[in-house]
């Protein structure tokens, strides 16, 4: 009993060391703010963040892609893609976008994947907040939950 | 061993009270789970909306959800059952360990398949390694771990001790799954459903969810309660045979 005890103290502190120590590599993609701030080394990283409303321009060529700016909110980082995008790709949808940051500070991907919020919501709730006012899709995730059953009708605060 | 405790675990947890009690309660966790998760799994499929920018896609959530929290779940039973085996010996825990074992690891084969279905048309890939993708599969490897080094002993006896050793250690795992999102940049998106604050998904899409997260978690201690009476039985069967035959050979030895 004690022996389970210390051993599972034991490991839970090695577990908890481990993971503290490789926090930076578990991260699955950077901010553009990091990417900004870092120095240009020419590695592939992921970068993930929102696509930046308006930004969005789809080659019209036979080829398909896209160039577009990913966004934290504070720093934003303009991308260069060759390929199909993923269906929920959107102005304002979150996007992890693997590839190489260039010289002239463009980014060019080799993968875009979407990345989609934690709220799920039917149609017409996702109008009614469009149509109160209280939520544009291209600016970024959904007001709290616990507003969505207001009245339409009501108008945004403030 | 501390009597007391021991004694009352034995009062409520003694082989032959578990298979007249279990053989009671097996039914009704079969029927109501079953019902349950037919009926929350036809609601959400065909009644409730889909969502707004995934469309109907989203229906897979109605598997993936229960199979998920039902893997990391399972695996805390098993660590409970593991426990209970390693400080008070109990010969019912041993069994209830090894059969927890197979079903959580289907269960959780099960999540890692419907998530990668999801994620193909969703975010655009079948699998990446995210650290909430990593841990769960590091889960289920846990789980094919623990079936193995279980079953792995001639003496069951020392298997029982490993694997209860192996499922506890393995504990760590489940709060590193259930804040993965939160403590790092995943692809995986946060919880929807928290102990705080509102649910982000619309009620009409979440009431079959809860409906079918308990038909799942009844059929799941359905399983787990099924093959342990069979695995208690196999050993009653296995005793009654080894004592007929240490029997059969005495009177041999004496004739």
């Amino acid at each position: 009993m004690l022996v389970v005890l210390v051993c599972g103290i034991g490991l839970g502190s090695a577990a908890a060391l481990t993971l503290s120590a490789f926090s930076d590599n578990l991260v699955f993609f950077v901010s553009p703010s990091d990417l900004v701030k870092s120095a240009f080394n020419g590695r592939q990283v992921r970068l993930g963040g929102l696509v930046e409303a308006g930004t969005v321009e789809k080659s019209s060529g036979g080829q398909a892609g896209a160039r577009f700016k990913v966004t934290d909110g504070s720093a934003s980082v303009p991308v260069t893609f060759k390929g199909i995008l993923p269906d929920l790709f959107r102005e304002g949808q979150g996007v992890v976008v693997l590839g190489v940051e260039q010289n002239d500070g463009v980014f060019r991907a080799s993968e875009v994947l979407a990345k989609h919020d934690e709220a799920y919501m039917p149609k017409e709730v996702a109008e009614a907040l469009k149509k109160s006012g209280r939520w544009n899709p291209a600016s970024g995730p959904p007001p709290p939950a616990s507003t969505w059953n207001q009245p339409a009708t009501e108008k945004p605060p403030g | 061993m501390p009597a007391r405790s021991g004694r009352t675990l034995h009062r409520f947890a003694n082989p032959g009270q578990f298979l007249r009690l279990s053989g009671v309660v097996l039914p009704w966790l079969f029927w109501a789970g079953g019902l349950l998760t037919a009926g929350s799994l036809l609601w959400g499929v065909f009644m409730a909306p889909g969502d707004w920018q995934q469309g109907d896609m989203v229906k897979i959530m109605y598997v993936h959800v229960p199979f998920a929290w039902l893997a990391s779940a399972g695996y805390f039973s098993l660590a409970m059952a593991s426990f209970v085996s390693l400080v008070w010996r109990h010969p019912l825990a041993d069994l209830a360990a090894a059969e927890i074992g197979p079903v959580g690891a289907c269960f959780t084969a099960v999540c890692l398949a419907t998530g990668s279905l999801w994620g193909k048309p969703t975010w655009g890939t079948w699998w990446v390694w995210d650290a909430r993708l990593t841990s769960v599969f590091i889960l289920f490897l846990l789980y094919l771990g623990h079936i193995a080094l279980i079953r792995a002993f001639d003496d069951p006896t020392r298997g029982y001790r490993a694997g209860a050793i192996l499922a506890l250690v393995g504990v760590i795992n489940l709060p590193i799954i259930k804040f993965s999102v939160d403590w790092w940049n995943t692809l995986h998106q946060p919880a929807s459903i928290g102990l705080t604050g509102a649910p982000t998904i619309a009620a009409s899409l979440l009431w079959p969810l809860l409906f079918s997260a308990i038909g799942f978690t009844l059929l799941f201690a359905a399983i787990v309660v099924a093959r342990t009476r069979a695995a208690v039985m196999e050993r009653r069967i296995r005793s009654l045979l080894m004592a007929r035959a240490t029997s059969a050979s005495g009177e041999e030895v004496a004739a």
